[in-house]
């Protein structure tokens, strides 16, 4: 360390950034990152200029350093682990102080975390699998505007899944056309209905003729059953203002709930959050956009951290896999991100992809929806992998019912609660699933005709996201 | 119509057997149950009147149907439904709610719309039954 400050380039290493010895304090933020050095680079090296990019490195040695407490500033890379089973990738344990972030932006989180550092030369791929948030920072955000209890209270809704179902097609239908989908699909027996994520305002239907007849079609639907009902309108916009206004035009008519894409970014999700909050609208996300970084195992930002960042930045709702669908979500990494979604610790999980445990301080939990290729036939398995705090959304699997829309519905919801009567009284639902559903069938036609229809149906293809770990990971 | 509040509406009316399995779920999770009733089924009326106290401490499925029937004989015009509760920190609410007797006739409800300015519109759910004073609302024919 002698020549720490000569002037020129030295390795990352050298400068404080590798630190074997050291031990991460309960108020640092922890990374563990997937890196894939360039070939002659060693992994500490590598990880030391993750964590000296990540925080207060430039790439030459600056004497302004000497003006600073830069030991504290400086993260601290203080592992390093082969990934078995992956040659030439490793995973870097990486600790930041607290003091490098401001108080309740996920921004500012994510732009140090992952702002230059994911385009860093010295590396062929990178990829962040996890992060501990510690308590301290947990502290410095609101969370979800209501969360899961609050959702069920204010719903009257308990002890089963939600169901729902997104509007179909997803673009050309008129305001007028697109409220005759949602009257149906509710007053059939869905909880909710959803706007698509690319439904916002467009020329063959602009957003307050969508609101206007989508909230007549919520309102006689709740006439007709006498329960609570919801459709998720989309506000997503290309500015706040435009946004807010939207929003309000929403509440205003007596919506419960309004939704955002994850496009509008994080600085947008917060501020929505906040409204939400103050307007005791529930904020639904459609998590837009994800796959581009997610769905790679070895660049990117796995979904279990902008899970978790979604959870700090206050959504009630966030789309986080089906298992089953038509979409991407192996079982164990799914059970991973509902597990950080709703639970109030979460434990270290390798098979989950879980690299820390989470303490969410009673922090309120996000409610996870699953949408994307299922139907009422798969009930069991849904149940079995997603539990009941979660709205399983059913749009082809409604929309598409031979009999029409409310039929749709209707076989969705008799499914579900004849699951959730099956488990309740101690039936091994699984496993005898498909009788539970004929029984129910027995007595409801529109459940006999959707499994005639989609019983055979399944997405069974192999997932890219997956858990490396099989053994523990040995140290290098 | 038939009002489709409540975790199993879209089910069979439960007998009592069925109802019991679903007690023993509950007790099972260490969940009280607690039985209320109502004759204004509006879906904002949270406040049902309540049959005693929720049963923290009856942890017998038998006992906890003797309350039921004993709150459907006293009031067999009315909504009544089974609600569990589930205490432990974090979830601190209402578990598995259901219907348990309804009255013979729903007349349901009637949507009345305000009209605004710029298309806009006020809805309020009005339900029949609430047009007769509380105590006389499912009176049998």
């Amino acid at each position: 360390m002698a020549d720490r400050w000569s002037a020129g380039v030295i390795p990352y290493a050298e400068m404080g950034y590798w630190e074997p010895d050291y031990v991460p304090k309960d108020t640092d933020i922890l990374c563990a990152f997937r890196i894939t050095p360039q070939d002659g680079v060693p992994p500490e090296e590598a990880g030391a200029a993750v964590a000296g990019e990540s925080s207060t490195a430039t790439w030459t040695v600056v004497w302004t350093d000497r003006l600073t407490a830069h030991e504290h500033y400086q993260a601290k890379c203080y592992k390093v682990e082969a990934v078995p089973g992956s040659p030439g990738q490793f995973i870097a344990w990486i600790a930041y102080d607290m003091d490098l972030f401001e108080e309740g932006s996920i921004a500012n989180l994510t732009s140090s975390i992952i702002g230059n550092v994911f385009g860093f030369k010295a590396l062929k791929a990178l990829r962040l699998e996890d992060m501990r948030i510690p308590v301290a920072y947990i502290k410095t955000f609101a969370g979800p505007a209501h969360g899961i209890v609050m959702e069920r209270e204010y719903l009257g809704k308990y002890g089963r899944p939600l169901i729902g179902a997104t509007t179909k097609p997803k673009l050309g239908l008129s305001a007028r056309n697109y409220g005759r989908v949602v009257y149906e699909a509710l007053r059939g027996g869905l909880d909710f209905t959803k706007d698509d994520e690319n439904i916002n305002s467009q020329p063959f239907m602009r957003w307050r003729d969508r609101y206007l007849f989508c909230m007549e079609a919520v309102n006689r639907a709740q006439a007709e059953t006498g329960e609570v009902k919801g459709h998720y309108l989309n506000v997503t916009a290309g500015t706040m203002e435009q946004m807010y206004e939207r929003a309000e035009v929403a509440t205003s008519l007596g919506s419960v709930i309004v939704m955002i894409d994850l496009t509008v970014g994080y600085t947008a999700i917060q501020s929505m959050s906040n409204w939400a909050r103050k307007n005791s609208v529930i904020l639904h996300l459609h998590r837009a956009g994800h796959g581009t970084y997610t769905r790679q195992k070895n660049h990117g930002v796995s979904f279990r951290v902008i899970a978790k960042w979604m959870r700090l930045a206050g959504v009630d709702h966030i789309h986080a896999g089906t298992v089953v669908g038509k979409l991407e979500g192996d079982p164990s990494m799914v059970a991973g991100f509902y597990d950080t979604l709703r639970l109030e610790h979460v434990a270290a999980n390798p098979t989950n992809g879980i690299y820390f445990d989470q303490d969410w301080a009673s922090m309120p939990g996000v409610m996870p929806v699953a949408s994307g290729g299922i139907h009422a036939g798969q009930m069991h398995q849904l149940l079995h992998h997603l539990g009941e705090d979660v709205v399983l959304q059913f749009g082809g699997g409604t929309i598409g019912h031979p009999m029409g829309i409310s039929a749709g519905a209707e076989a969705n919801r008799v499914a579900v609660e004849a699951m959730i009567k099956a488990r309740n009284e101690g039936r091994d639902y699984l496993a005898e699933g498909d009788d539970i559903l004929k029984a129910a069938a027995k007595r409801n036609h529109a459940l006999d005709v959707a499994l005639a229809t989609w019983g055979d149906i399944s997405f069974n293809y192999a997932s890219t996201d997956t858990s490396d770990v099989v053994a523990t990971p040995t140290s290098v | 119509m038939r009002i489709t509040q409540g975790t199993f509406s879209y089910l069979h009316d439960f007998s009592d057997d069925e109802i019991t399995l679903q007690i023993q779920y509950c007790l099972d999770n260490d969940w009280p149950l607690s039985v209320e009733f109502t004759d204004d089924p509006h879906p904002r009326n949270t406040y049902w009147e309540m049959w005693g106290l929720p049963m923290f401490d009856l942890k017998d499925a038998a006992g906890v149907l003797m309350e039921l029937n004993a709150c459907r004989t006293a009031h067999p015009d009315h909504y009544v439904k089974l609600n569990a509760y589930d205490a432990r920190l974090g979830r601190q609410t209402t578990a598995l709610s259901f219907i348990v007797q309804r009255p013979q006739h729903e007349p349901g409800f009637r949507l009345e719309r305000q009209e605004g300015a710029d298309r806009s519109v006020r809805y309020t759910t009005h339900a029949y039954a609430t047009e007769r004073p509380v105590g006389e609302r499912y009176a049998r024919s």
